[in-house]
């Protein structure tokens, strides 16, 4: 009897080391909050990503693929835009202004394109000018291959930096265990570009031997979420792992994230994919979220229109429908807290030049966060 | 002796659709298996059980065992809104999936057939291209 306490003991605390997963992370929520949420515009199906222009104007691209410009609260359908492998999680993807927009009035847009010989699709970036409501100059400047008919992970999101070089992300389209881990495949990958699709001469595997030389990081699951640290110029990611493991990384030249042989997430099942939550050779993420939020979109708070938000993170959560919160000490997450709860599913979010923060949810359309005075 | 034969017919013609069915039926849920893993597990999960209050759950679902149509109507436009699954009340969006008519049916035939549901009758391409926005 007194043996089988005993073993039942070990049984319990064994259990309890045996999960890769570990125990819940908190989120809080704040009594109070220094805006109040305006429905800025309504009626978008799925706005998946916003610019600003500026005069003042909005674009938005809905994911079915139209292309909005939203001025005055009255929207207005662009043509010639691209058209979209509509299906999953692919169609009109994010949207992004060349830094120097007010001279040069490109534009940028990832989207599923079914260009190319096998039935499917991928992701491609294109950029454009606008000239009477309709996308002038088109080009087009990525096309990931081969195509699939997978439904899930395109990534996506278009970023520039402060040295005007363009990033972008592709996820791994369903095929974890072929694309993250080969820098001669696309998928899994953050790429970078010049503004004008050249391949810079000093990205990581311009040597490398049948390597997409357009790579700047690999071992990436589904990466929708891409922001500019203002503090420090690099670039963050939040990406969708499986059950478990959603992440945040700091993106680092010729890294390797470590997808799918490293994560803290399980399968959808509840069967491990791997024992291995770290490897040498492999970059460790700042945060990983238990349960998976599903996360989307990310902007830095620059601004000081929110009493004690200056500085802090924003992530859209799509599973859970609220908007995240993260206060930083440098590269630390310190304090999660979850805004709008309930609001639905966050698709992302960005802060405007007029400092405001503006959150686009699905089935809704987009929010303004209006400071309270 | 016309009993005898209507019955005798009646059983042949029955066990004649029930074995042609069979094989069609099969194939389609496995084809089906593969769609779901694709497009649904994220959300729904791998035993169809969702995530209470977020995502509905397929298993055992009041709502999709009995509203066939409006089930296929989810699967090939999207849906969006309030319903009640189980007594427990959703208001959540499923974009449109983008799927083939036949890959409608195939992953319906999936999910009426796994985690404890059955459906006698094998949802078709015709019944999916039926169904009107």
């Amino acid at each position: 009897m007194k043996n089988s306490i005993v073993s039942l003991y070990l049984i319990v605390l064994a259990l309890n080391f045996s999960c890769a997963q570990q125990s819940e992370n908190q989120v809080d929520t704040p009594s109070g909050v220094p805006f109040t949420e305006v429905l800025f515009i309504d009626g978008i199906a799925i706005p998946w990503g916003m610019a600003f222009l500026p005069d003042g104007s909005m674009l938005v691209t809905e994911k079915s693929g139209d292309l909005l410009l939203v001025k005055d609260g009255k929207k207005t359908k662009i043509s010639n835009v691209p058209a979209v492998y509509d299906r999953g999680q692919g169609g009109l993807l994010d949207i992004e202004l060349h830094p120097d927009y007010s001279n040069n009035g490109w534009l940028y847009i990832s989207y599923a394109s079914s260009d190319g010989d096998e039935k499917g699709g991928n992701t491609a970036i294109m950029r454009a000018k606008l000239k009477d409501n309709s996308l002038v100059n088109n080009q087009l400047l990525y096309k990931a291959s081969p195509n699939t008919t997978k439904g899930q992970h395109f990534g996506s999101r278009i970023q520039f930096d402060n040295d005007g070089y363009l990033y972008f992300s592709i996820g791994e389209r369903g095929e974890r265990d072929i694309n993250p881990q080969d820098i001669t495949r696309d998928g899994g990958k953050i790429y970078r570009l010049h503004d004008d699709g050249r391949v810079p001469v000093d990205n990581p595997f311009v040597d490398a031997t049948g390597a997409k030389t357009a790579i700047y990081s690999y071992g990436h699951r589904n990466p929708q979420g891409l922001a500019k640290n203002p503090l420090t110029g690099e670039l963050w990611d939040n990406e969708h792992g499986p059950r478990g493991g959603d992440e945040i990384n700091i993106i680092k030249k010729g890294a390797n994230y470590g997808w799918p042989v490293i994560t803290y997430g399980i399968n959808y099942s509840g069967t491990p994919i791997t024992d291995k939550t770290a490897m040498e050779g492999m970059e460790q993420p700042i945060h990983y979220w238990v349960p998976s939020i599903a996360p989307s979109g990310m902007a830095f708070i620059t601004s000081d229109a929110y009493k004690g938000y200056k500085g802090s993170l924003l992530v859209g959560s799509l599973a859970f429908q609220y908007l995240e919160r993260l206060q930083l000490e440098g590269d630390t997450i310190i304090v999660r807290e979850k805004l709008l709860p309930d609001i639905g599913r966050v698709r992302n979010v960005k802060q405007g030049p007029d400092g405001l923060i503006y959150v686009a949810v699905e089935g809704k359309g987009i929010y303004k966060l209006v400071p309270k005075v | 002796m016309k009993t005898f034969l209507l019955i005798y017919f009646g059983a042949v013609i029955g066990l004649f659709a029930f074995f042609f069915q069979e094989p069609e039926r099969s194939a389609s849920i496995e084809r089906g298996r593969e769609i779901y893993g694709d497009f649904c597990v994220s959300c729904h999960l791998e035993k169809g059980e969702g995530i209470i209050n977020t995502f509905p759950p397929l298993a055992n679902s009041d709502y999709l065992l009995q509203n066939r149509e409006e089930s296929i109507r989810g699967v090939k436009y999207g849906r969006q809104g309030i319903m009640e699954v189980n007594g427990v009340k959703y208001n959540n969006v499923m974009t449109a999936l983008g799927l083939e008519d036949q890959e409608v049916a195939d992953v319906m035939n999936f999910i009426l057939n796994s985690w404890g549901n059955t459906s006698k009758t094998i949802v078709t391409v015709e019944e999916v291209a039926a169904v009107q926005k």
